[in-house]
């Protein structure tokens, strides 16, 4: 693992050092997490559900205790000292945070007064807010009859309303459909640029991740397993991805023997019909990889040749394909709710 | 402290601008009093008749019961509010902001009090014109408002505590349920004490909803006994503070299963 480059020797806006948290029934949620976030830079903790990327936000939030491990944002440490923190971050949480009996603008007034902020001062920044997540028409609508989107601006207005030196997003556009989250996007990356703080974004969608970071952690099973920015982690994967659907599920060794032949081919990885593997070059490699196969009777559905993804990335590190590890959280979750 | 004020201030306007907003919920939540008040008062008109039974009016002795049951129930429900916070992500965002802890309880509880004095008041009128009189008069009532607000703060403090550590509405319901109805029968809110059987009469003495009840009919009444009234807000006030404190280190018991 490989810690991203700090900008100038300045401290870093959040540094999480070995985090444990074990809820009660044994699930290991954080199970030594570390990384850090320079200042002024966009960070994505990236992983699949229940990986303990919403885990981390609660504690460097102070919502929660880590079991054992420390952190420090925005210069100050989460332990020790969580009312020095909570003045200078601000979230947005997974669920939505605001009140739905209240106008969107008695939602900001109300979260602005309990940071301290009074007065003309606040009925300023109220409005320029309002008027920056375009929501200055709805601002006096009870925040219950507002669209996805604007929702989810109500949110993340309430949580710039104190000028925070650091923004936590936990999944800023789950559940939103693809255009508001392509808004949601643009809205992320410019809110960086003009207030200059620093955001922490949780995502499992890889292209969120690839599209708004600049530097990213790659969370499994509360590990990180890979850290950098997204070029960094693509670049050390050297090469194309091949992913090949073979016509039906074949014995593992049946396709490692035909593909011994062919030098070039790495990292090969058989999932009941899908057929992964990386070589130098996609287009030359690719008439080899099918004559291979063909003269061992393996009979393959489709191909396709692609740069390095980071869905390629976590496949390396954390041993399963993304979608997997997803599905395998959801089952764990539907087990516990069960029980 | 000054920050604590405000915090309260700004909680509990949060929960009165949906009061403002629908202020038919005053009535909604009045039919039960009412029901009690005129069904019980007619149905149990008699009861003045027994020997022993002090007064005249059966509707006289009942109000103050209604006030404080009114009052009890209310503030039974506060912590329904408080799992909707938590449902809703709201209480998480007020639990990592400087919102001081108090102020998430005592802005639901002072809510609670401003709505049921209302509903208080508009009972207390429903009685006169059924041709109730109180000797008490206006103080008297104030009094009764006042206590029954105590109480209603020891049980929305309760309330609140149960519903952080139990989080699921059902629960909170069933417990409420429980809990409530067996106080309210087991105080003199429907039958004067000295004709209540005897074990009735001991577990009244140490029912928290019979001391609202007894110093409240009292000053109802113009029985201005201080003594009584005194100590039994006093009790009420002890009570108040422990369920804070107990509702306070809830919330620490919340976040560490969060």
């Amino acid at each position: 693992m490989q810690s991203p480059p700090d900008g100038a020797g300045a401290p870093p806006a959040i540094e999480a050092t070995d985090l444990v948290k074990t809820y009660p029934g044994g699930v290991r949620a954080l199970d030594g997490l570390s990384f850090r976030v320079p200042a002024g830079t966009i960070f994505g903790l990236l992983g699949p559900n229940g990986a303990g990327k919403s885990t981390a936000v609660k504690v460097l939030t102070t919502l929660t205790r880590p079991d054992s491990g420390s952190a420090r944002v925005a210069g100050r440490d989460v332990l020790r000292e969580p009312a020095a923190v909570r003045r200078r971050i601000g979230a947005v949480a997974q669920k939505a945070g605001f009140d739905r009996e209240l106008t969107g603008r008695e939602n900001l007034e109300l979260q602005g007064q309990v940071y301290g902020l009074r007065g003309r001062e606040l009925s300023g920044r109220i409005d320029e807010l309002l008027e920056r997540l375009r929501l200055a028409d709805a601002a006096d609508r009870l925040a219950r009859t507002y669209s996805g989107g604007m929702q989810r601006r109500l949110d993340i207005a309430i949580g710039l309303v104190h000028r925070p030196e650091v923004l936590f997003l936990d999944e800023p556009t789950t559940g939103l459909d693809p255009e508001v989250r392509a808004e949601m996007w643009e809205e992320i990356t410019r809110l960086q640029r003009d207030e200059g703080i620093t955001i922490l974004l949780t995502t499992h969608y890889l292209e969120e991740a690839d599209e708004l970071a600049s530097s990213l952690a790659i969370v499994d099973r509360g590990r990180v397993v890979a850290a950098g920015s997204p070029e960094q982690l693509k670049g050390e994967l050297e090469g194309d991805a091949l992913h090949l659907e073979l016509e039906q599920p074949l014995d593992d060794g049946i396709v490692r023997r035909a593909l011994e032949r062919v030098g070039a081919v790495r990292e090969l990885a058989l999932d009941g019909r899908h057929l992964r593997a990386r070589v130098d070059d996609g287009a030359r490699a690719l008439p080899t990889v099918l004559a291979a196969l063909g003269e061992s009777g393996v009979a393959v559905a489709s191909v396709t040749v692609s740069r390095p993804s980071l869905d390629d990335v976590y496949l390396r590190y954390a041993g399963r394909e993304f979608a997997k590890a997803e599905a395998e959280a959801d089952q764990r979750t539907a087990e516990e709710v069960r029980r | 402290m000054t920050t604590t004020l405000a915090h309260t201030w700004f909680m509990t306007k949060r929960q009165l601008r949906f009061l403002i907003r629908q202020p038919v919920w005053i009535f909604v939540t009045l039919t039960q009093p009412v029901i009690w008040l005129l069904l019980y008062g007619a149905l149990f008109k008699k009861v003045v008749e027994i020997p022993g039974f002090r007064g005249g009016n059966y509707i006289e002795f009942l109000t103050p019961g209604v006030v404080v049951m009114t009052a009890l129930f209310s503030a039974g429900w506060s912590g329904m509010g408080q799992i909707d916070d938590i449902d809703r992500g709201v209480l998480d965002r007020f639990l990592i902001s400087p919102a001081r802890r108090s102020s998430l309880i005592t802005g639901r509880l002072f809510h609670t009090t401003i709505s049921v004095s209302i509903q208080s008041a508009i009972i207390l009128v429903l009685a006169l014109i059924t041709g109730a009189t109180f000797d008490g008069g206006v103080g008297g009532a104030l009094v009764l408002i006042a206590i029954s607000a105590l109480l209603s703060f020891a049980v929305g403090a309760a309330s609140n505590a149960v519903g952080l550590l139990v989080r699921r509405e059902e629960t909170l319901i069933a417990l409420m349920q429980f809990l409530l109805l067996p106080l309210t029968f087991l105080s003199s809110a429907f039958m004067q004490k000295s004709l209540m059987p005897g074990w009735m009469q001991t577990v009244s003495d140490v029912n928290p909803v019979n001391w609202a009840i007894e110093a409240g009919r009292g000053a109802l009444g113009g029985d201005w006994d201080w003594g009584l009234i005194g100590s039994r807000a006093g009790l009420l006030l002890a009570l108040s503070i422990l369920a804070g404190l107990w509702a306070v280190s809830a919330f620490r018991t919340y976040q560490r299963t969060v």
